[in-house]
């Protein structure tokens, strides 16, 4: 397990450089249409592994040596950097057979008016498909996307309230659906302030993000993570020593999501602005 | 093609996840405990002029209590997991009460509806022949006891139970409202108000209820309507609508006024997406009516023929039914079709006609509870009798 996570490190490294260059070339493609999409998943296809490991749906399998007391994931969503190309929201899609009409990730796109009274948000198919220039009715001061996850929450209402304890969080800090157990009641899907949660039309069980845990204990990142061409999502573990995912969170000015709800969550925003709840 | 929004919804949030069916379930518990509270205001509080209704509210209590659970079922992506309820329970969560809870509240009802209707059973038992005397035998479970004595003791612990019976009637629907008012994240559910909202009106429900069956089974059976009865159920029904009522408009009050995020969101809600279900119907028509009904019941007792009083409360209870119904709906639904970002709502929701969770699998389930009152009452009359039972002493 050692092994896979310094192996795993200098890659994710070079991912992020490369995200980062190339997200450079994205963001002045994604301006003059959907290139920047087919890029970013150009290079999801290239960077990943091929989607479906472990399967379908969340049942996924751990490999042996995978001791989930040794990691605690964080998820770090930089808002400054997000040009909304949905690469991650397609390739979360893939990865995970999402079904059409349902998140596990999605982006949101907010407009906010100079007087500071309107605020135009969407997310036409979570923005699976990017998104297309807007005409507002008023003087743009700002624009920005948001991209949302499972918070995967320390104090999670979902996990307190489901009544057969399908829904659990793993000792790695990720917030599960055991799809055996799940008894399809719906409950965990009401009490998840973000909605990140549906009952999926075909398992008739509870789904959600899993941060795609058949990747990551395999030492890979979440598929959003790789996909994401411009770094916006980033992927740690603070058990690592000097993660610098973690090191950004716990030194940097970052922000959560309803924080007045103390849900405690686990996926942290760096340069959220007080639009988004 | 996914339903219209205004505003802005998460992606998620534009699907009412909990249907016509998790409407109706609160619905039937309700009349569950309510029915019962009524029962023991006979058995327990002693009220003389109810006893015409003692046993029946005891055994429409039983009627709605074994469809209880079905609208669940029903709602349930697993269905065939769902004793895992009880077997696996995470008793950090409130659903994981209902199977303990329910179990309970079966036994206690059953065993309190044999020890009410043990004499009669036994008599029974005597006089028939055949089949029926058979089944009598049966349902005598093989106690034929019935001595001043035994009889005594049987009253006893019909008084136990009923008084066990009523905290539990009340944590029966308490839970049921608490299991909505315990999620923080939705903005209409989350008040510590809602359990005993849920409660009241429950009660209220099953007043009603007792008071509708009541005054059917006594048409149908051509046996007189007591006026002191349906009186003191007009006096008690008055009393816990206008409790009732008051509460569910003290939410909105604190609301409005606290004007916390939540009101951005509720406040249109109830302006433009339950204005018909909210105001028109749990307000208007289901709270104000009835209860002007009532005052007129109880105020102006002198002015009022026997049959008017009946009719009046006859007319009022079935549209307490209606209220009760509306506010299920409303906290149910009317939780789901505004997104948790406090910013968007879906359009109406329509339950499907055919289907699991449909409106005609809705209505069965509510004729069901009477169907099985039919047929109980081809075995144990549930008509009260007067003469009959001066007979009995
Ligand atoms: S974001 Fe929602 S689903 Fe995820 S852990 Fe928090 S409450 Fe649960
Ligand atoms: S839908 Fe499944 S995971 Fe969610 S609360 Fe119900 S049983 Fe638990």
């Amino acid at each position: 397990m050692k092994e896979s996570q310094t192996t795993s490190l200098p890659r994710r490294e070079f991912m992020r450089k490369a995200a980062e260059t190339l997200g450079g070339i994205a963001v002045v493609v994604c301006a003059s249409g959907g290139l920047g999409t087919l890029l970013a998943d150009q290079q999801h296809k290239k960077g990943a592994p091929k989607p479906g490991v472990g399967g379908k749906g969340q049942q996924v399998g751990v490999p042996h040596e995978y001791d989930p007391t040794h990691h605690r994931y964080v998820y770090l969503i930089d808002v400054t950097k997000c040009i909304g190309c949905g690469a991650c929201v397609r390739a979360c899609g893939k990865e995970n057979d999402v079904p059409e009409g349902f998140f596990r990730t999605w982006i949101e796109r907010y407009i906010v008016s100079t007087d500071g009274e309107h605020v135009d948000i969407d997310s036409p198919n979570g923005g699976k498909d990017g998104f297309q220039p807007k005409v507002t009715g008023f003087e743009v001061a700002k624009a920005f996307f948001v991209p949302k996850i499972c918070n995967h929450c320390t104090q999670t209402p979902c996990v307190q309230l489901c009544p057969v304890g399908a829904s659990y969080r793993s000792p790695d800090g990720v917030v599960l659906v055991d799809e055996t157990r799940c008894i399809g009641c719906g409950y965990c899907v009401q009490a998840c302030p973000f909605g990140s949660r549906f009952i999926h039309p075909k398992t008739h069980t509870a789904s959600k993000c899993t941060l795609c845990y058949h990747r990551i204990t395999r030492g890979l990142n979440p598929a959003c993570v790789d996909a994401c061409p411009t770094g916006t999502r980033q992927f740690g573990d603070r058990e690592r020593k000097g993660d610098p995912v973690w090191k950004q969170v716990v030194s940097g000015k970052v922000h959560v999501l309803k924080p007045e709800l103390l849900t405690e969550p686990n996926a942290y925003y760096l340069g959220l602005s007080y639009e988004v709840r | 093609m996914g339903p219209e929004v205004i505003g802005f919804s998460f992606p998620n949030d534009v699907h009412v996840t909990w249907s016509l069916m998790i409407v109706m379930y609160p619905y039937i518990t309700g009349l569950v405990a309510g029915a019962f509270v009524v029962s023991s205001l006979y058995h327990v509080f002693n009220r003389q002029e109810l006893k015409p209704i003692g046993r029946l509210s005891l055994v429409a209590s039983f009627a709605f209590l074994l469809f209880a659970p079905l609208p669940l079922l029903f709602h349930l992506g697993h269905p065939e997991r769902a004793l895992n309820i009880m077997v696996t329970p995470n008793f950090s969560s409130a659903m994981a009460a209902f199977g303990f809870i329910y179990g309970f509240y079966f036994l206690l009802v059953l065993g309190e509806i044999w020890l009410v209707y043990r004499k009669d059973i036994i008599d029974r038992a005597r006089a028939a022949r055949g089949f029926r005397r058979r089944l009598y035998k049966i349902l005598a479970l093989g106690v034929y006891d019935d001595s001043p004595e035994a009889l005594r003791i049987d009253k006893r612990i019909v008084i136990i139970l009923a008084a066990i019976g009523i905290p539990a009637a009340c944590i029966l629907h308490g839970y049921v409202g608490f299991m909505f008012g315990s999620v923080k994240a939705n903005a209409l559910w989350s008040t510590p108000l809602m359990p005993v909202i849920f409660l009241f009106s429950a009660i209220t429900s099953g007043i009603a209820m007792v008071l509708v069956i009541y005054a059917t089974v006594q048409r149908f059976a051509a046996k007189p309507i007591s006026g002191e009865c349906i009186q003191s159920l007009c006096r008690y029904l008055w009393l816990f609508a206008i409790v009732t009522v008051t509460l569910e408009l003290l939410e909105v009050l604190s609301l409005s006024y606290e004007r916390n995020e939540e009101w951005l969101v509720v406040s249109i809600l109830y302006r433009d997406h339950l204005a018909f279900s909210f105001i028109g119907l749990q307000m208007v028509f289901g709270s104000l009516i009835p209860i002007i009904l009532l005052g007129i019941v109880v105020l102006m007792r002198k002015y009022l023929t026997d049959p008017l009083r009946n009719m009046i409360a006859f007319v009022a209870a079935s549209i307490l039914l209606i209220q009760v119904m509306a506010m299920r709906w409303n906290v149910v639904i009317g939780g789901q079709i505004f997104s948790k970002s406090f910013r968007g709502f879906r359009e109406a929701y329509r339950p499907e006609l055919f289907g699991r969770e449909g409106v005609v699998v809705a209505v069965l389930i509510m004729v069901a509870p009477f169907v099985v009152l039919a047929l109980i009452n081809r075995v144990l009359p549930l008509a009260y009798d007067e003469k009959r039972e001066a007979a009995r002493g």
